[in-house]
């Protein structure tokens, strides 16, 4: 087993799908010979053929309208979005046709589709790059929104993704494509794709986060360590639907409750799992439950982004509020 | 007809004049009688569905309806042109291209009564249902074309739209990537000269919607869309072009909304009677009606029973539509995902405990 990094798993599964289905196909923007602009795709047109392995025009709408029609006829698009900053066409095509179809045609005709997207900050990149848009897909019904936060995690989804007989929105936290090195086995086998997964286990708060951010809840989960706080940390991976259940079971026995994701806080996911604790598990918190989130503004430009990022120190002072109300 | 080289506009296709005189000698497939009856046919019955559609949405009976009043010969043109193989991906007046493909009247008007159920054809299971957001089914044709083509399958998809249509940037990002990766794909635009209450030359100041297919660098051309034996031509031709690894093509088919834009709208306030009135000479079953008379004996006893026979059959499918309840509250449900998550049947639930 090697130690690779999330763009190196996310090539590897790619690579797998391609090998293990013949419907798949893999299209977008600079996805082939390129390799794509963060490298996910890289030798694989070379390995299968510019027939499944395809660079598109610069069409977003076209990409997730082309994936809904290739999907709808029995292929197994799994479909980039450069940025999701560039994603905005395609959600026409998301939000009017992937989520629906099976339910419009009353299960005639499916989007088994999986639709990738780097999505995040933290990379110093350049404007419409770095937003996090989970909520506004996870708002639509239909739609599978899943984001892994490590290779391992990254391989497994990715799999469980395109096996999945309908359309997923696959973001990918950018700032941990090459940050992070774990042991990852190429065996083919997908993680649920609709279970959040719990990282560590403890007894005095729960953290959720996702993405990108399970890097932070981690460090922080680490130096509460040493201060004699341990916590469970779960990571969401499945935005749409949630996974409440698992929440809801933590929440019950730590009694606080600290969310943290990178999107703006107004009608983010940490309001609809704050929503959800707080109606089924009101006799067990302890603590009003918090939000470590980026803020209601625009996206910095890179100089300022830092101060935009939920960090491990903004963690720390929710998660201390909280031990410190009760 | 002379074919044409690509990239050139050719003339406006067209075999019958309003009158039904053939202006051109006709295509092989219509100097069969029975060719010709079965598509005057399926345009009968297409607007006697669409006046009863109608009289229903009236009397609350049914939802929004789209009127295809007009514009029988493009939907059956373009279907009659089509193989079992191909995929119809239509907008949302191409009633007579869906029956022609085997949709059926009780399919059709479950769906415009606001019933699921209706776009689960029994037949046509490949076909796409209505599409309602304006140009947003010219990307699946284009992703159904590149199914055809990786599963080497040998159908070409055809999706129709409006001259509105042509204004959306779906329009042209669909062409544009038929054009470029050469996919089995025909566009149909019906240019019906009215995007609800917007004119065609306000749409748009090309001189024609064909021409739209220069920036693709895929053929394009006008065929007099009130004349279904040229519908039919021009998309047989198309299709074979597809069918021969030649890619996509533009057609372009001009007629004219004679009713409202839907059930919801009243043209009245945007256009005069005297603007629509010279339309009604040029409307696609007459010409042919009056070819028929002339050339091949259709009688007034023909057109009687065949209207007859159109009526028993969509009264028939009335009764039905109206016999059939609606489905269970939970279906709301059961269709999101192929497996139901945790939360929707927790929501489910909720429902139930009401």
């Amino acid at each position: 087993m090697s130690e690779c990094t999330m763009i190196e798993a996310i090539r590897m599964a790619l690579s797998r799908a391609l090998d293990e289905n013949p419907d798949v196909v893999i299209f977008g923007e600079d996805v082939g010979i390129d390799g794509g602009v963060f490298r996910a795709t890289d030798g694989l047109a070379q390995r299968y053929g510019a027939s499944r392995v395809r660079d598109t025009p610069l069409s977003e709408a076209v990409i997730a309208g082309m994936a809904v029609g290739a999907a709808a006829h029995g292929m197994r698009p799994v479909a980039e979005i450069q940025f999701t900053g560039f994603l905005y066409p395609a959600l026409d095509q998301l939000a009017n046709h992937a989520s629906r179809l099976r339910n419009r045609t009353r299960g005639r005709l499916t989007c088994p589709m999986v639709l990738r997207a780097p999505y995040g900050g933290g990379i110093k990149a350049p404007e419409h790059h770095s937003e996090s848009i989970e909520a506004m897909l996870a708002h639509i019904p239909g739609l599978r929104v899943v984001i892994p936060s490590s290779p391992a995690r990254a391989y497994g989804l990715l799999l469980a993704a395109i096996r999945d007989p309908d359309p997923v929105v696959f973001l990918e936290p950018k700032r941990v494509y090459r940050a992070i090195r774990e042991p990852v086995e190429d065996d083919g086998v997908a993680l649920p794709i609709d279970q959040a997964i719990v990282l560590r286990e403890g007894a005095d708060a729960t953290l959720v986060a996702w993405g990108a951010m399970i890097t932070d809840a981690r460090e922080a989960a680490d130096q509460l360590a040493e201060l004699g706080i341990s916590v469970d940390l779960i990571d969401l991976a499945s935005l749409k639907p949630i996974d409440r259940g698992t929440i809801r079971s933590s929440v019950e026995k730590t009694g606080r409750c600290v969310i943290v994701h990178e999107a703006p806080l107004t009608a983010g996911l940490g309001a609809e799992i704050a929503a959800d604790l707080a109606e089924h598990c009101l006799t067990s918190l302890l603590a009003p439950i918090r939000r470590v989130t980026g803020f209601d503004t625009v996206m910095p430009y890179p100089r300022l982004e830092a101060h935009y990022m939920p960090d491990t120190a903004r963690i720390l002072k929710a998660v201390h509020d909280v031990m410190e109300f009760a | 007809m002379p074919t044409q080289p690509d990239h050139q506009i050719p003339d406006i296709t067209v075999f019958l004049d309003p009158a039904g005189y053939p202006v051109h000698e006709l295509p092989e497939f219509s100097r069969d009688r029975e060719a010709l009856v079965e598509m005057y046919s399926a345009m009968v019955k297409t607007r006697t569905f669409d006046a009863k559609a109608i009289s229903l949405q009236r009397t609350g009976r049914l939802g929004t309806y789209a009127s295809s009043l007009g514009q029988e010969a493009i939907a059956v043109g373009i279907a009659s042109a089509m193989t079992k193989e191909d995929v119809l991906l239509p907008s949302f007046r191409e009633h007579g291209a869906q029956l022609w493909r085997g949709v059926s009247l009780e399919e059709l008007f479950l769906y415009w009564g606001g019933d699921e159920r209706g776009n689960d054809f029994a037949n046509a299971r490949q076909d796409f249902p209505v599409c309602i957001p304006v140009a947003s089914q010219f990307p699946h044709a284009a992703g159904v074309g590149l199914a055809i083509v990786q599963k080497d399958e040998p159908g070409v998809a055809v999706a129709i739209g409006g001259d509105g249509a042509t204004s959306k940037g779906d329009f042209y990002e669909a062409l544009n990537v038929v054009g470029a990766w050469m996919l089995p794909v025909v566009f149909v635009i019906a240019n019906n000269q009215w995007a609800i209450s917007v004119p065609r030359l306000d749409q748009t100041r090309a001189r024609t919607l064909a021409d739209k297919a220069v920036a693709a660098g895929i053929p394009g051309e006008q065929v007099d869309g009130n004349d279904v034996i040229a519908v039919r031509e021009a998309t047989e031709r198309a299709l074979t072009r597809a069918r021969n690894g030649k890619g996509g093509t533009l057609i372009e088919c001009l007629t004219y909304r004679l009713g409202d834009h839907t059930t919801a709208d009243d043209a009245s306030r945007y256009r005069d009677d005297e603007d629509v009135s010279p339309h009604w000479s040029e409307e696609p079953l007459v010409r042919l009606r009056a070819y028929l008379v002339a050339h091949h004996g259709w009688a007034k006893e023909d057109e009687e029973t065949l209207l007859r026979d159109c009526r028993d059959q969509i009264e028939k499918a009335a009764e039905t539509y109206l016999a059939t309840p609606p489905q269970p509250a939970q279906a709301i449900f059961e269709y999101l995902y192929a497996d139901q998550p945790q939360d929707l049947i927790a929501q489910a639930g909720e429902m139930d405990d009401v």
